[in-house]
């Protein structure tokens, strides 16, 4: 294995690399578009065996994909925010198709106002698509999930496509060292794709996507992908078992960061769970017993392994970066559904909303998170969610707001 | 933890700067994190990048809110507030100008007693990013002091692999210029510790009112605000017409413009609007009569500059 320093994007392409990818449907949108155009160069330069198309939207590019997996080649494609809304229609109906692919995801908010900074808006957006999804934390994740997200794809008793999600910038544009699999290692860990019996060729054709009416047919072909989805959950575990063997790196569907003695655990997806990660470690120092635990794989929920990470818990902050209009933050929805009910539940499950369109979460505000948690746990009062928005940045957003106003002499409030 | 952010103009080479920092300490045994920060992708608009390095895995992420040092590879963004050069400097910290003032008039100018350094730019500079980001990336590694010469080679090496061999010498040199200058200050720049989670300032997070619509909705309330906003600040290279040159053929500079600055004057004429070229050359590469050259903006300002003078 070679330690290199690679971007988050790098990264992505190495794993589809590593894969042997045959097909490369594209389309640019930034922050994405590094990975395709490092696929492109090797494709060029005759580095990867790989036949790469660039359609005209992410629509397309999607169809492709889905089209090109159920012919039996391995599939890679990548897109990010705007264009994964674009696309998603043919999300819900590849996935119904039940062809494995993988397809990249670098989150970034959405709009309106439009941004290029990160949140997970996008990407949850697609949550009920029957796209499982990989998140990511650091380069090294990026590259491993991808070779871990292809074996879970195409196990006959999964057959669904997923996604592997990292954040921009805080992960595509961000170099880290990371430790490329051999390709023999590669080679071993994922042989080449096996589609079955049903695979379509030219000489054997097969109808696609059939229409249905009267419900009891669709309800089957849908709950079937859940099913297959809630069976990913057990095939995961063994290929977590499989690849840590073979590299030393174990990726099980949650990461649990100090969080066995834990009283007050963090919960929260993606790259600033490294931050949380620091912030515990500085929380430890200090005395106070706070843990992270981060799900690495999102669909299929790992229900028994929260219930099981988090019982018996004092307290639970769960960090989302994300925001359902109307509702408040996703993930919190879901700890909290998880949690109902079981022995042991922890008293306090607060909400905290921060990290929205790329905005920071200081170590400050993880070491607030947790006092406050801990506080509401005492008390036995839980707070009510909370966005993580300074009177600074309202200040300054007063001033952008006054500038804004400033030629049909309209009047902005003070902070 | 080494906290080093670094400050430019999209083009004069701060990305590949913070890259070649970055390989030079993890060839040099650190633990390695380097990133860009944009917004605009283009030419001219102020950007940073930054790198962390440290002996144990990094697990901090995005801005660096207390740098230990700063290096600004072009000075006119020091009075740039939406820059944020200054951001974040504290009493151990080292700022690293590339200008021609002297760091007396910078410290008395940003008011400071904290350590402010200078680097000369290197001659013909703004004709070629890349050895300023060379200058800027070998600087910094002398001053960390925990980065040997070989090492900033060999990270050069890595980093412009995929350029012409003259390209890699002149950066390896430009590089080992900035090493050389900075002797004196060898080992200036410190690791600094994180936050302690005992005794922290506790953010002063607010609850945010509910505004009307008429406030909250992401508008500006005035038309064209897009012509007040002068990109041409951005540019680093000018194009410049030689009338004398020029065939009046009336559209095909203009055509090609993707800014769509450059006009028409009564006498067929083309006229570009300064105020918004960003200087990205399309209209030097297309132009059929070779008529517009380009000059870097510092030689455009002192042109300026005496063309005011004569008219005064």
């Amino acid at each position: 294995m070679t330690r290199t320093l690679l971007t988050g994007n790098g990264a992505a392409a190495w794993g589809a690399r590593l894969a042997r990818a045959d097909y490369l449907p594209a389309f640019p949108i930034t922050p994405q578009t590094e990975i395709i155009e490092t696929l492109a160069r090797w494709i060029d330069m005759g580095e990867m065996d790989c036949r790469m198309a660039t359609l005209e939207s992410e629509h397309s590019m999607i169809t492709a994909a889905g089209a090109a997996a159920a012919t039996g080649v391995r599939v890679f494609t990548a897109t990010s925010s705007q264009g994964l809304l674009y696309g998603m229609e043919m999300l819900y109906t590849v996935a119904g198709w039940r062809v494995p692919l993988v397809m990249i995801n670098v989150s970034r908010g959405l709009a309106a106002p439009i941004t290029l900074e990160t949140d997970h808006n996008d990407i949850l957006a697609a949550r009920d698509s029957g796209f499982l999804q990989l998140h990511c934390a650091t380069c090294q994740e990026v590259v491993d999930a991808v070779l871990l997200a292809y074996r879970l794809a195409e196990d006959p008793a999964v057959r669904l496509p997923v996604i592997v999600n990292l954040d921009g910038f805080h992960l595509s544009f961000t170099r880290e060292p990371v430790e490329l699999p051999d390709g023999d290692l590669a080679d071993r860990f994922l042989p080449t794709f096996d589609p079955g019996p049903g695979e379509i060729r030219a000489g054997k054709p097969t109808s696609q996507a059939v229409a249905v009416l009267g419900g009891g047919p669709y309800s089957y072909f849908r709950y079937e992908c859940h099913l297959a989805a809630l069976a990913a959950l057990e095939v995961h575990r063994r290929n977590v078992d499989e690849y840590a063997g073979l590299t030393g790196r174990r990726y099980d569907a949650l990461e649990c960061y100090r969080a066995d003695d834990a009283e007050v655990v963090f919960v929260m997806l993606g790259s600033f769970a490294t931050k949380a990660k620091a912030a515990v470690d500085q929380l430890r120092q200090a005395g106070r017993p706070v843990g992270l635990v981060r799900p690495r794989l999102l669909r299929p929920f790992p229900e028994a392994d929260l219930r099981r990470a988090l019982a018996g818990k004092v307290a639970v902050a769960v960090i989302d970066q994300n925001l359902s209009i109307g509702k408040g933050g996703v993930l919190h929805g879901e700890i909290s559904g998880a949690l109902h009910g079981v022995s042991g539940a922890p008293p306090v499950i607060a909400s905290f909303i921060g990290g929205l369109g790329g905005r920071d979460i200081t170590a400050e505000e993880f070491f607030e998170i947790a006092g406050q948690t801990a506080r509401a746990a005492e008390s036995g009062q839980v707070p009510p969610p909370r966005l993580l928005y300074t009177l600074h940045e309202l200040a300054e957003m007063r001033k952008l707001q006054a500038i804004a106003h400033v030629e049909r002499q309209e009047e902005v409030p003070g902070p | 933890m080494y906290r080093i952010r670094f400050h430019g103009r999209g083009g004069q080479g701060m990305k590949t700067a913070s890259r070649i920092l970055g390989s030079a300490f993890f060839l040099s045994g650190f633990e390695v994190q380097d990133a860009p920060r944009y917004g605009a992708e283009r030419r001219g608009a102020p950007i940073f990048a930054f790198v962390r390095a440290g002996r144990a895995a990094i697990l901090e992420r995005g801005n660096i809110d207390r740098p230990d040092l700063v290096v600004v590879a072009d000075d006119t963004l020091v009075a740039i507030p939406g820059a944020g050069v200054l951001a974040g400097l504290h009493a151990d910290s080292v700022l690293l100008l590339v200008t021609t003032v002297p760091a007396d008039d910078w410290q008395q100018r940003l008011n400071t007693t904290g350590t402010v350094l200078t680097l000369p730019p290197p001659g013909g500079s703004e004709r070629d990013p890349a050895l300023l980001s060379a200058l800027c990336a070998g600087a910094a590694a002398r001053l960390t002091g925990a980065i040997e010469r070989e090492a900033l080679i060999r990270a050069v090496d890595e980093e412009l692999a995929l350029y012409p061999a003259d390209t890699i010498a002149a950066n390896r040199a430009g590089a080992l210029a900035g090493f050389d200058a900075l002797a004196v200050a060898a080992g200036r720049v410190g690791e600094s510790g994180a936050v302690a989670a005992d005794g922290y300032d506790a953010p002063d997070w607010i609850d945010l009112p509910a505004d009307g619509v008429g406030l909250a909705a992401p508008t500006i309330h005035a038309g064209a605000t897009s012509v007040e906003v002068r990109t041409g600040l951005w540019r680093t290279m000018r194009p410049v017409i030689d009338l004398e040159k020029c065939h009046r053929c009336t559209w095909v500079c203009g055509t090609f413009c993707p800014d769509g600055v450059i006009g028409v004057d009564a006498e067929r004429y083309p006229v570009i609007d300064y105020d918004h070229c960003k200087g990205c050359m399309i209209c030097l590469a297309q132009c059929p009569t070779h008529a517009i050259a380009a000059i870097t903006e510092r030689q455009g300002r002192e042109a300026d500059i005496a063309a005011e003078g004569e008219q005064a």
